[in-house]
């Protein structure tokens, strides 16, 4: 892809991740907050960290599903933005929410699952950051660092998780969330599944034979 | 016995109406506002003046939470699970005519009209903390009367053990009543309810009314319970049917959740909720949490109702 290209594909993402900060910063001036502003600021970046990790996520599936590659070139700009929010939304509570009251804070993270499950999400995040640069790439190897960046599922199903355990009785969205997660999985499993039959088939179609396109990874 | 005051409460002394009604109406000039969170209860009129009587011996000494985030800021899953969706949503609730039946183990069941139980009983104004059990809390002067004097006038039988609340059940008023693609938010009506002893308790306050002026339709009008010493949820809203019985009754919450809410869910700093640590709570307004005090502050008054019980069991 041509270096206009990319700017072309990713300036729209910049300018996205970038706006629920703008529009948060822009009511945080303008007393807009609401009642609760340290609730309000915490669930908005938390939405926002689980919307761009599902983001990124995704754009591996649409690759597979358009059969195109350009989602490819998107998702560790978006992984990152990810990280990112997930700081800002650690942040927001070990700041404004519990000021560095850190003997609550640690009794919270042992206690309330949720608070778990998000350390979690956070942590299993944190790796993947920081070997997202093309350096670290090829330091790691393709193969290793592919293995080590499947943790970008766990870390999506332990913020779903997370969702799920902290969203009180009658909300819906934590399972729309989460239906997506698995939506984007289950066509990584089919794709997957379609491969490996394929590898397979070509494996036994190639006793004898020169190797089929099929057989290419 | 009732503390009175001679001199006639005005809003004045807690907040003065003019000045939240000069503010929302600002609000409502700007039209971009109707898009936030919070705004939009400035599209419903400002509840009518109500006069009351400060009870300064059951007031607390601390200033209110601001009225704009005591109306925009609510937990009325009648309407809605989300904070602000009370405040959008309140329009369709008519609280006008309005019958409260009170009946079941008493004596005198009646229903009553919601103006007569206006001319019934004198109101005062109550200065109280309100504890929700998401660990956020608001200081608020209702307005109302005991429910100890509504339920004399029915004179509970000595059967009686229980006091069960019902709030209205009308999707059309209601919109959170009508089902959604998950199913309902909570079986409805809701259904709160009291041991008699804590029903008839001099804090447990009817309430008609807040901020000197009536009962706004997102705080529950037109008539409500105010049980301070216990997490918000217990204090029902909206109410048409209060009814005395012998057995626990199956409350709301304890039906959704039975781990996480229990039927007396007094304030406690010591029993922590699997969501919420209730050790601390952020106060309306406050930037930093406060510690949590046992039954919100008001163990001295009402500790002795739980002599021998182990909270911790019965939370
Ligand atoms: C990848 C990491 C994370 C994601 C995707 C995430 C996502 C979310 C989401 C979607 C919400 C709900 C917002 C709403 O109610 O609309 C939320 C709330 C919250 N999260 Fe996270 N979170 C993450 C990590 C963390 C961490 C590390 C902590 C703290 C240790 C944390 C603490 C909280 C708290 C305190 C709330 C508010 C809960 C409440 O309102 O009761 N999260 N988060």
């Amino acid at each position: 892809m041509t270096r206009r290209g990319r700017i072309v594909l990713k300036l729209p993402v910049w300018a996205a991740c970038l706006a629920p900060l703008a529009l948060l910063a822009w009511r945080a001036a303008t007393d807009q907050l609401g009642a609760n502003p340290i609730s309000f600021v915490t669930n908005t970046l938390g939405d926002w960290t689980l919307r761009i990790l599902l983001a990124s996520l995704a754009m591996t599936p649409l690759g597979i599903v358009l059969g195109a590659a350009w989602p490819v070139t998107l998702r560790r700009l978006l992984g990152l933005f990810a990280f990112a929010y997930a700081c800002l939304h650690f942040s927001v509570w070990i700041v404004l929410d519990f000021f560095f009251d850190w003997a609550r804070m640690g009794e919270d993270i042992l206690k309330r699952p949720y608070i778990t499950l998000g350390m979690l999400a956070l942590l299993t995040l944190t790796p993947l950051a920081v070997t997202s640069t093309s350096g670290m790439v090829k330091r790691l190897g393709g193969r290793a660092w592919r293995r080590l960046h499947r943790l970008a599922y766990a870390a999506g199903v332990l913020a779903a998780l997370h969702f799920i355990w902290l969203a009180k009785v009658g909300r819906t969205d934590q399972y729309w969330h989460a239906a997506v997660l698995a939506l984007l999985l289950g066509v990584r499993l089919v794709h997957w599944g379609v491969r490996a039959v394929r590898r397979r088939r070509a494996a036994a179609a190639a006793v004898g034979a020169t190797p089929s396109a099929a057989s290419r990874p | 016995m009732l503390i009175k005051r001679a001199e006639r409460f005005t809003s004045n002394d807690v907040t003065d109406p003019a000045l939240y009604l000069s503010r929302r109406e600002l609000m409502a000039g700007a039209a971009a506002w109707a898009l936030l969170p919070g705004a939009s209860a400035a599209a419903l009129p400002a509840p009518a003046p109500l006069q009351a009587t400060r009870n300064v011996g059951r007031s607390l000494n601390e200033p209110p939470t601001k009225y704009e985030h005591a109306t925009t800021y609510n937990n009325f899953y009648e309407f809605g699970v989300d904070k602000d969706d009370p405040a959008r949503l309140a329009g369709s609730l008519r609280p006008r005519p309005w019958s409260v039946r009170v009946d079941g183990l008493v004596q005198k069941p009646k229903t009553f009209d919601i103006d007569e139980l206006l001319r019934l009983f004198p109101l005062e104004e109550r200065v109280y903390a309100l504890r929700c059990v998401e660990a956020w809390s608001m200081i608020i002067p209702w307005i109302g009367f005991p429910l100890a004097a509504l339920l004399g006038r029915v004179e509970p039988a000595g059967s009686a053990r229980f006091v069960e609340f019902t709030t209205l059940l009308d999707p059309e008023q209601f919109p959170g009543q009508r089902p959604g693609f998950f199913g309902s938010s909570l079986d409805w009506p809701y259904v709160e309810g009291l041991r008699l002893d804590e029903a008839l308790h001099p804090l447990t306050l009817v309430t008609v009314g807040m901020y000197g002026r009536v009962l706004p339709n997102q705080n529950g009008a037109p008539i409500r319970v105010v049980v301070p010493w216990k997490y918000g949820f217990k204090s029902a809203k909206s109410i048409v049917r209060i009814r005395l019985v012998r057995e626990q009754p199956a409350t709301a919450w304890a039906r959704a959740n039975p781990r996480e809410y229990g039927f007396y869910s007094n304030v406690n700093p010591a029993v922590s909720h699997p969501r919420w640590s209730q050790a601390t709570e952020r106060r309306i307004g406050e930037f930093r949490r406060r510690t949590t005090l046992p039954f919100n502050g008001y163990a001295d008054q009402v500790a002795a109702l739980y002599t021998g019980m182990d909270l911790r069991k019965h939370y």
